[in-house]
């Protein structure tokens, strides 16, 4: 029995990947989450210029999820590029995610980064609460979405990831637009909402940007919808993303059409080693229900 | 399980010196010394502190440096500000210990001061006018950069004189970055162990979005006391910090940021 996955090419120990946006600052981080088991990990979104984000606090814990709206900071592609130079010798695939406002921004990051040794790129077009990027500037739409990733395609011969959002209207629509640009994935789904908390005392929404998008438990089963309408819609595989903390959450993505799964808000709830920790529950319950692979349980949810 | 700010009312607020108070709050809370809060402003922003005072209250000593700070000091009695945590790990407790303080870096060895069986406690600041918990540790060595007051001279100075002649289980500090790095590479040609607590920018604050990372360790989760095995494998530690934007720069270029 094995765990191994392979998709769009990439090769991978088991189909755990770390998600864009926790973790992902650093070549000696991101070698700490392979070495705590991913089996492939995003790096936080880069865009061209460097970004300092929205204000402190960004990110809060409630009961079901996370809400986090930290918009975007990071150093911009210049900085990105030396700081994830040579990742060839990395254990297991990395993958950069990369954001822009205009088309043409998304291109000058894919150039920008193109020496570093990534395994593949990621197309976030869905991030819910930065004004000018993803679902906020309407890079969400079917049109827009087939008109980034073409363009992205265009200037890179890696596999390209389209991530997507799960407020959608028709989630199915959006994914066959990106498979028709040439995208050879997608990741479904980024955050939920915008949503918002607010504290009676203080009489203030506790995100400093008011809002921001959900993750965690809370977006679990739209996650798994999601993911079960794509798998519906598009050939291409898919890297179901949303609320996974368990090798059961991990498994019933892959039942619903993921050929992998994005781990993030789990590294709240179960530490760092939450990649070995849900990779030996997926083995554990595979051993117990006659599962050889994880290719024979994936969409297995259908038909 | 959540963790979003709680509103606390401001009991008491002790004027340190003139760039330096204490807040207390009326709550209790389990504390580890060296651990911190993520302290609220509404409408303005969210920083880490150090807890400076543990027990029936729990304090915070605040040094005036920026926008943020400022705001806090225009703060009175009964006011209230949100507060999460407590975070990070906080200072293993070693026996026949050194600890040395700089400045505001005195604030969260207080609370550990405390728990030690007979520290040898240094305190260090630029003048007389700038220590900091001088008499609350009567008994400590005190430093000052210009001589105004105790050993004229350096933190480091004072504990390099002080280090030659006896052997420490454990040397605590907290300070300016570089005062950290002078400790640490002291003990480390001494032989003695040493734990740090290291300051970056937090965001989470619960080890999820790296904001904070030194070499592949979270400030918020992993720190911000580090030993020295740690210390040894960070190559940034005393050279190098990230700015908001996660943009590296010198740590003094960070500290003059820090102190918009």
């Amino acid at each position: 029995m094995g765990l191994e996955v392979e998709i769009s090419g990439l090769k991978l120990n088991n189909p755990t990947v770390l998600a864009s946006g926790i973790l992902g600052v650093s070549r000696k981080m991101i070698e700490r989450v392979i070495d705590n088991g991913a089996g492939a990990v995003t790096i936080k979104s880069i865009s061209y210029e460097g970004r300092e984000g929205h204000n402190n606090p960004t990110v809060i814990s409630m009961e079901n999820g996370l809400m986090n709206a930290v918009g975007y900071s990071n150093p911009g592609a210049e900085e990105s590029s030396k700081e994830f130079s040579g990742l060839n010798d990395m254990k297991a695939p990395v993958i950069a995610s990369v954001i822009g406002q205009e088309t043409g921004d998304f291109v000058k990051v894919v150039k920008a980064l193109e020496k570093c040794g990534f395994s593949a790129l990621e197309v976030p077009l869905s991030c819910p609460h930065t004004p000018g990027f993803g679902t906020l500037a309407g890079q969400d739409t079917p049109e827009k979405t087939g008109e980034i990733t073409k363009a992205v395609c265009s200037a890179t011969d890696l596999p390209v990831f389209v991530k997507l959002s799960p407020n959608t209207k028709n989630i199915g629509e959006v994914a066959m637009a990106a498979e028709r640009a040439g995208a050879s994935g997608i990741t479904a789904v980024n955050t939920m909402g915008p949503g918002m908390v607010i504290n009676i005392e203080a009489r203030k929404p506790v995100l400093a940007f008011g809002v921001g998008g959900i993750s965690g438990p809370a977006l679990k089963p739209v996650a798994v919808r999601c993911v079960y309408d794509v798998y519906e819609s598009v050939r291409i595989p898919v890297i179901g993303t949303g609320g996974v903390t368990n090798g059961r959450d991990a498994i019933e993505m892959i039942m619903a059409g993921a050929s992998c799964v994005g781990i993030g808000s789990a590294v709240y709830y179960r530490g760092i080693d939450v990649f070995r920790k849900i990779c030996a529950e997926m083995e554990e319950w595979m051993k117990k229900n006659g599962y050889k692979n994880i290719e024979e349980m994936v969409g297995a949810a259908h038909g | 399980m959540a963790e979003i700010p709680e509103m606390v009312k401001i009991n008491r607020i002790v004027r340190e010196n003139s760039d330096t108070r204490t807040f207390f709050f009326g709550e209790k809370m389990e504390i580890t010394p060296g651990q911190f809060l993520m302290v609220w402003v509404p409408g303005l922003g969210e920083k880490p502190f150090s807890v400076s005072y543990m027990g029936e209250e729990t304090g915070i000593t605040v040094f005036r440096r920026g926008k943020f700070t400022e705001r806090l000091f225009s703060m009175k009695k009964g006011d209230i500000i949100g507060v999460r945590g407590p975070y990070g790990n906080g200072f293993g407790i070693k026996d026949n210990a050194c600890v040395v303080g700089g400045g505001c870096g005195i604030a969260p060895l207080g609370p550990l001061i405390e728990k030690l069986d007979d520290p040898l406690v240094i305190i260090g600041a630029k003048s007389s006018d700038g220590l900091i918990f001088s008499k609350r540790f009567a008994g400590a060595k005190i430093a000052t950069d210009d001589g105004s007051s105790g050993f004229h001279g350096f933190t480091t100075d004072l504990l390099e004189k002080v280090i030659r002649n006896r052997r420490f289980g454990m040397v605590y500090a907290c300070g300016p970055e570089i005062m950290m790095k002078r400790v640490f590479d002291m003990c480390e040609e001494n032989g003695t162990e040493c734990q740090v607590s290291l300051e970056r920018y937090v965001k989470c604050g619960f080890g999820i979005c790296g904001h904070c990372d030194i070499d592949g360790f979270m400030i918020c989760k992993d720190g911000p006391v580090f030993c020295s095995y740690q210390l040894r494998q960070m190559k940034s530690f005393g050279s190098r910090a990230k700015l908001k934007s996660g943009k590296k720069v010198s740590v003094a270029e960070y500290a003059g940021w820090r102190c918009r």
